[in-house]
């Protein structure tokens, strides 16, 4: 406190001259307060945004104990028949897991190489004018609702898929993907670019020095450099495909089905975000079905979880490696 | 003297604004929510203070906010379910339903397709995957893309009810979420075979025959058509006679009701 004062009145002693130095004891539990309060309030504001996902979690795992210890786990994790509201329902989610891994990895096939080619270029080629330009744009795509896409997708992709592609169904596996991809691009294209850009001057100029040319010191020097950030970068993009809901709700097609055979991209999927989105309206209140839903959406949580964990690893070590350089 | 003046002033003022905020909530069915929206509108119109608004999420999410209390009149295009009649008795709620229209599930196919009618057992097999190739059933040789609305969507139980009769649907058919999706997937696949409502049917998909009828005003409203439901509003308990809750609900029986409904694609009660 006195600290303060004296710094102040050292700035500006015309106007703090009519300060006292010594402050009343009033003045002085006032100012305890008033650092100590703005403290805590600010303490509880950002507790409250991690309350919120604690008790999200909670929630959802409460919600789902009623499944998860009366049904066999091992039967929900493996079988295919997934019939939540049939005479006898029957609870498999290994379709909808399939689904949802299977969209998103490739929705990463095609999203990754792209993705990272055009960090490279955005970094590495062209010219810093550019980049500003075309970063932003990259950005932009994340700012368009789900919904506009999963429209694109329905109305758009779909009959010209069934026309180009001869696909008997054009709401399918590959449909989804390649919406996904897109939306994954802009996390991909930008945490990519943020941690091939943030290597630094020094390092390029070094190996251009060795003799290395522009191929090799991108190649061999930048991308291991930045290998961490490009995976955190690609678990991100993951993240993105994997917990999306409306595109794949609109443009999967929604049959319970593991694609025979695996490669066909062709044939409708289902993933556990569809599932959940489109049963919880009319799964009544405390039903096992209602139950179940929730179970997916612990399954869905870990899985999410899991990739944010590893994504946190690697870009903790894409810093690090940062300070040592 | 001065003093109940103002009082008076203030009573008066306060009930005018009680009045003014008079509001009639319907949730319930996305099916009847297209003849909800368009009563709400004309009430609107007619009675400029009135509060209506209309949500339109599903039969289920209906019934359970007229148990709770949370609406005024729910929309269904389904009757009450056990479980959920108990409920709302349980609560002091006594459902009351009143049929609002008929709508009728009409079988739709892509136009250049040649099938015009299929029996209800052959439109069961290929929803329960037993036939997958459309020349099963008379038509080109050209795979089955069966096209179902969501299982939270009332069609759907509809469909499921009076077509499928117990039988689970194929893991290949595929689920959109709403009644335009619906005949938008149709319409741009050629093997593709979907069910909608009969007011989301046009020229861009061809209607099948079902048994033999097709679906029509007539043939709805007089149940010879095999997939026919009646859609719901239900109240707590029969509605205060001249109350707007009542005037709403009964509001399908006037003549310019019945234009309402028949504009939206389902067929009124009575002939006018």
């Amino acid at each position: 406190m006195n600290d303060d004062t004296s710094l102040t009145l050292t700035l500006e002693p015309a106007a703090d001259a009519h300060r006292p130095l010594v402050l009343t004891p009033g003045q002085d539990l006032s100012g305890f307060l008033a650092a100590h309060l703005g403290r805590a309030a600010l303490f509880v504001i950002t507790c409250s945004s991690v309350l919120a996902v604690l008790l999200i979690l909670v929630f959802v795992i409460y919600r789902s104990v009623a499944f998860l210890t009366s049904y066999n786990i091992v039967e929900f994790l493996t079988d295919k028949a997934w019939y939540p509201t049939a005479e006898s329902p029957n609870f498999g989610a290994l379709t909808l897991i399939v689904g949802s891994l299977y969209v998103s990895v490739a929705a990463l096939v095609f999203a990754v190489p792209v993705g990272i080619l055009a960090a490279i270029f955005l970094s590495d080629v062209v010219s810093w004018k550019v980049r500003n330009v075309i970063k932003p744009i990259v950005e932009i795509l994340a700012a368009i609702p789900s919904v506009a896409y999963g429209f694109f997708a329905v109305l758009v992709l779909a009959p010209w898929m069934q026309k180009t592609f001869g696909f008997t169904t054009g709401t399918n596996a590959l449909n989804a993907a390649l919406i996904l991809a897109v939306m994954a691009l802009p996390t991909i294209i930008s945490v990519a670019e943020d941690s091939i850009s943030a290597l630094g001057r020094e390092l390029r100029e070094a190996s251009y020095s060795l003799g290395a040319t522009r191929m090799e010191t991108t190649l061999r020097v930048v991308m291991p450099a930045a290998h961490s950030g490009i995976i955190a970068a690609v678990v991100l993009g993951m993240m993105r495909a994997i917990g999306e809901t409306m595109v794949v709700w609109m443009a999967s097609g929604n049959a319970t089905q593991i694609p025979q055979p695996w490669w066909d991209l062709s044939l409708s999927i289902r993933t556990m975000t569809a599932t959940i989105a489109g049963e919880m309206g009319e799964a009544p209140e405390g039903s096992a079905h209602r139950s179940a839903l929730f179970a997916v959406g612990v399954l869905l949580l870990v899985m999410t979880f899991g990739l944010n964990i590893v994504s946190e690893y690697f870009l903790t070590r894409a810093k690090k490696a940062l300070g040592k350089s | 003297m001065k003093t109940t003046l103002i009082g008076m002033v203030l009573l008066s003022l306060t009930l005018g604004a009680v009045r003014q905020a008079e509001t009639l909530q319907i949730e319930g069915s996305t099916t009847v929510g297209p003849i909800a929206d368009t009563f709400a509108e004309y009430f609107k119109s007619v009675y400029p203070s009135l509060d209506i608004t209309v949500k339109k999420t599903g039969s289920g999410d209906g019934a359970a906010a007229l148990i709770d209390g949370r609406c005024d009149v729910a929309t269904m295009s389904r009757f009450m379910k056990d479980k959920e009649f108990k409920d709302a008795v349980g609560n002091g709620i006594y459902p009351v339903a009143h049929v609002v229209a008929m709508d009728g599930v009409c079988v739709i196919v892509h136009p250049s397709n040649p099938v015009k009618a299929l029996t209800k057992d052959q439109i069961r097999d290929i929803y329960a995957g037993k036939i997958k190739n459309w020349n099963q059933v008379g038509g080109p040789s050209m795979p089955v893309v069966p096209i179902s609305r969501d299982t939270s969507s009332g069609t759907y139980e509809t469909f499921e009810k009076l077509v499928m009769s117990k039988q689970a649907m194929a893991p290949g058919v595929e689920y959109v979420n709403s009644n335009p999706q619906a005949h938008a997937r149709v319409k741009t696949t050629r093997g593709a075979i979907g069910y909608v409502g009969l007011g989301f049917v046009d020229t861009s998909v061809r209607v099948l025959k079902m048994d033999g009828i097709l679906p029509s005003r007539q043939t709805i409203a007089s149940g010879t058509y095999p997939v026919t439901r009646p859609l719901f509003m239900f109240t707590n308990g029969y509605p205060k006679l001249g109350s707007m809750v009542h005037k709403f609900c009964t509001f399908h029986l006037t003549e310019k009701g019945q234009e309402l409904v028949e504009a939206k694609g389902f067929v009124p009660l009575t002939n006018y």
